[in-house]
């Protein structure tokens, strides 16, 4: 009993130790200087695609550009810019492709409306294939015949 | 048979897009750029510590605006050439020297003052282009990447043809290939001496 106490002391004490070790070993992380500004900046860069890895958004890219353009975006910021000024800022030098929602214009009419032009005509063959099938009507009725063959089978199954 | 007919046709419109669209390189994304006046910029020289250069020092000339850095790959591959071209045509090449320093994940850039990080760079740059060539008319040294925003880098090499005007004409995004010189930039150059 002396024995099991003793040990779980020891894991204790070792585990606050190893907490302290820890905590020395990892720097904390410079706070930002302003929270405000790094919650715009954050906001912002989620909407721009980072192009060193296409598939990573700016905030969370950890490539050097997008490093920079960070930067560039909590300067903006700091300069009192809108967010619209700093979109605009980064479509001049690196085009619409780094919007994840770009613009609707002409050039990207067929982007946003496409869908809706590919579900439209998907309706409208549904509507002239139903239109046929109702024009060729229900199948015909069976003949005296018919149900007489098919009373046959099923008195067959049943038995 | 005109209900097979439809679904096939469709299909091979569509195999001839996908076909289309695999021999198309998604990192190339075309730049707003081009048909727009070159940004402006004051940066010194690699050469001479007390001159700078500014694009508008090249008004009224063609030229080519070549972004590299030694610690780049694919400039290394794209130098050769860039040797040979400078050697047999006076068409003056700019050099912009991209983040030598701070863009090389070997060297903790942090830990360098500007000064030092100032004299690194020319010392390596410097070092690079005795060693393999020197094609440039001049270099201008973008240390902290700040032009490159500016002129829409996002991976090193990237070459601008700027016209007389000084409005940016092509861009060639990743390193100059022969193949893009000879059918590419030559004849855009030498249309735009021309006019």
């Amino acid at each position: 009993m002396i024995n099991a106490n003793r040990t779980i002391t020891m894991i204790v004490v070792l585990a606050f130790a190893l907490c302290g070790a820890f905590a020395q070993a990892r720097e904390a992380a410079p706070l930002a200087a302003d929270e405000a500004v790094e919650k715009r900046m954050v906001a912002i860069s989620e909407e721009l695609r980072c192009l060193v890895c296409q598939n990573e958004s700016l905030s969370g890219s950890h490539a050097e550009l997008a490093q920079d353009l960070r930067r560039e975006i909590r300067k903006m910021i700091s300069d009192g810019k809108t967010d619209t000024e700093i979109l605009d800022f980064m479509v001049a030098r690196y085009g619409d492709f780094v919007r994840y929602r770009p613009p609707v214009k002409p050039t990207t009419w067929l982007l946003w409306g496409g869908p809706f032009l590919l579900m439209a005509a998907g309706l409208a063959a549904l509507i002239a294939f139903l239109r046929r099938r109702a024009k060729e009507g229900a199948a015909p009725a069976l003949s005296e015949e018919e149900h007489r063959r098919a009373a046959a089978l099923l008195d067959q199954s049943n038995s | 048979m005109k209900r097979f007919l439809i679904p096939l046709a469709a299909f091979f419109v569509l195999v001839i897009f996908l076909a289309i669209g695999l021999t198309r390189d998604p990192r190339e994304v075309p730049s707003p750029l081009v048909g727009k006046p070159t940004p402006m910029f004051q940066l010194q020289q690699l050469a001479n510590a007390d001159k700078s250069f500014s694009p508008k020092d090249m008004q009224g000339k063609v030229w080519l605006l070549n972004v590299w850095s030694s610690w780049c790959v694919s400039c290394r591959a794209e130098h050769p050439l860039l040797v040979a071209f400078a050697r047999q045509s006076n068409l003056p090449i700019v050099g912009l020297s991209y983040k030598e320093v701070r863009g090389d994940s070997e060297i903790d850039a942090g830990k360098l003052s500007p000064d030092d990080e100032l004299k690194l760079t020319r010392r390596r740059a410097s070092a690079w282009l005795a060693a393999r060539g020197d094609p440039y008319a001049v270099v201008a040294l973008d240390i902290d990447g700040r032009v490159g925003i500016d002129y829409g880098v996002y991976g090193v090499p990237e070459t601008y043809v700027i016209d007389k005007a000084g409005v940016i004409r092509y861009k060639q995004i990743g390193p100059i290939t022969p193949d893009a010189l000879d059918k590419k930039i030559l004849p855009l150059v030498k249309e735009l001496e021309k006019s």
